[in-house]
């Protein structure tokens, strides 16, 4: 009994470190796809549109919502200390350096990354990316790297339109409903964000982005080598969600790292 | 030049499954095929049929042993070379593997555009005569999810001789098709062949009716390999397992046979 349990533990330690060392392999491979010509510049605008643009009114409501809620949370614990003109200072700095870039990678985790996943699957287990190889078509160049780009690209730009959109919300709330005043909103706003924050907020969107990216097209990718996926069109349904939850959980542990070494 | 396409030499692969355990598909097998003929690969299912095509594509490695390909060692080759080699190479899946987001023109255009340097006015004119040869002129503009299953295979067939290759694999080409059109793709196979001159290794369920192409059959069972020079030699084999084979495979052709032996 216990030398079967030790057995299904060592078999799992190799799996996990055999997975390992093929997503860093992968990484490097995604890597060096997007330096390879030719470039398919059609195929990454169309994959910009798609990350990006349309994903632009989920992140807009996401934001707005978050920033409105941001506005009269903030004004209710600052009211208290009677320091209600440091709102613009807190909904700002919260959205920049936290919620804006994590909210939207874990949007574009649950949109995007989710659909790139999916995708790759169902081209591994119907061998068309098989097809690609044995055309010599490098798949990382003509599939995978486009949508590494994108995302790199797609990314920072709905993070800052979140910022935007959820400091107007937290404008809305704090000045037009609860009476704080336009001109120490935007004061307090002006006076505590510095260049450092507005910097910090656009590495940790590029982190996540490779971060949700590389997950997410990874777990398509290897869609046969995952244990317990199962196979067929369940392989595919069980890996999509296993790269959702796992990227979103690397994205709130970076989180976590990304501040703690750069603050 | 040899007239050696492909040599199996003492090739071992075995796979390892959840628990821990090793599974030998191949073991030190060893085999050659020869060039500009067509040979059929049989075997039930889980002899290593698909593995066999995979390790001569460089998709997969073998353990031990060489596998050469017009005399040249490609065990451990990649990048550019592993490249340059699968040019030489047209595959056709048993799925068609056609990319449904794409049409009949754009998928059969697609190694032209990536792997040559012709001119789209060019490609055209490439892939107008193919599909034409291969009765596929009007569809162009469909999508694969559009076609039937035999005319998929007919697009996949054309996608994988715009390269001219040199050697073609074709992976289970006739299953899930009725009796007529796998009559059909077998006409277009031996059709097409004549036309480019390429080395054809069959794998294929269909027995008896793929042996009408072969002119040598290779017959995987248990991890080693039997080969025959001519279809007509399997029915003289005295082995057991290739008795159970024709009879299974071959059913009534051959019972007489069986009955006397």
């Amino acid at each position: 009994m216990q030398k079967n349990s030790l057995t299904k533990l060592g078999n799992t330690g190799i799996y996990v470190l055999g997975d390992l060392g093929r997503m860093g392999l992968y990484l490097l491979q995604i890597v060096r796809g997007a330096f390879k010509r030719p470039f398919r510049f059609k195929e990454l605008i169309r994959q910009v549109h798609f990350i990006g643009a349309q994903s632009s009114s989920v992140i807009f409501f996401t934001a707005l919502s978050t920033g409105m809620v941001l506005g009269l949370q903030g004004y209710y614990s600052l009211h208290k200390f009677g320091a209600e003109g440091m709102l613009g200072s807190a909904v700002s700095l919260t959205l920049i350096m936290e919620l804006g870039p994590v909210l939207t990678a874990l949007m574009v985790a649950g949109r995007a990354g989710s659909a790139m996943c999916a995708e790759l699957g169902i081209m591994r287990i119907s061998e068309q990316i098989d097809a690609l190889d044995c055309m010599a078509i490098d798949p990382f160049r003509y599939l995978i790297s486009p949508k590494v780009l994108a995302t790199l690209i797609a990314m920072p730009l709905l993070t800052s339109i979140f910022d935007i959109v959820g400091i107007a919300g937290g404008y809305l709330v704090g000045v037009n409903l609860k009476g704080v005043s336009p001109g120490s909103f935007i004061q307090g706003m002006q006076s505590s964000v510095t260049n450092h924050d507005i910097r910090l907020g656009l590495i940790k969107s590029l982190v996540f982005a490779l971060l949700v990216v590389w997950i997410c097209t990874g777990r398509g990718y290897f869609v046969r080598e995952i244990r317990g996926a199962g196979f067929g069109a369940e392989s595919v349904s069980r890996v999509t969600t296993q790269a959702v939850v796992l990227s979103s959980i690397s994205v709130l542990i970076f989180d976590y790292l990304l501040t703690a070494v750069l603050l | 030049m040899t007239d050696i396409a492909i040599e199996f030499k003492d090739v071992v692969k075995s796979f390892s499954s959840a628990d821990g355990k090793k599974q030998t598909v191949l073991d030190k097998v060893s085999f050659s095929i020869p060039v500009g003929k067509t040979t059929v690969v049989a075997g039930g299912s889980g002899q290593g049929k698909s593995v066999t095509l995979k390790l001569i594509l460089g998709l997969m490695q073998a353990d031990k042993g060489s596998i050469l390909v017009n005399g040249k060692d490609i065990s451990g080759i990649g990048g550019r070379e592993l490249e340059e080699l699968r040019t030489r190479f047209g595959v056709l899946f048993q799925g068609s593997a056609l990319f449904d987001s794409m049409t009949v023109y754009d998928n059969v255009a697609l190694p032209l555009r990536e792997r040559t340097k012709k001119t789209e006015q060019e490609i055209k004119d490439q892939i107008d005569e193919t599909l034409e040869q291969l009765e596929l002129s009007g569809h162009e503009e469909k999508y694969p999810a559009q076609l039937s299953g035999g005319m998929q295979k007919r697009v996949g067939l054309a996608r994988a001789l715009q390269l001219k290759p040199e050697i073609m694999l074709f992976d289970e080409p006739t299953t899930g098709l009725d009796p007529v059109m796998t009559q059909e793709i077998y006409h277009l196979f031996a059709r097409t062949q004549a036309l480019v001159g390429y080395t054809a290794i069959i794998v294929s369920h269909d027995i008896p009716k793929v042996l009408n192409l072969a002119d040598q059959v290779i017959i995987l069972n248990s991890g080693k390999v039997d080969v025959f020079e001519s279809p007509e030699a399997i029915q003289w084999s005295k082995k057991e397992h290739i008795l159970e084979f024709v009879k299974t495979t071959m059913g009534q052709i051959y019972q007489s046979h069986l009955m006397e032996k």
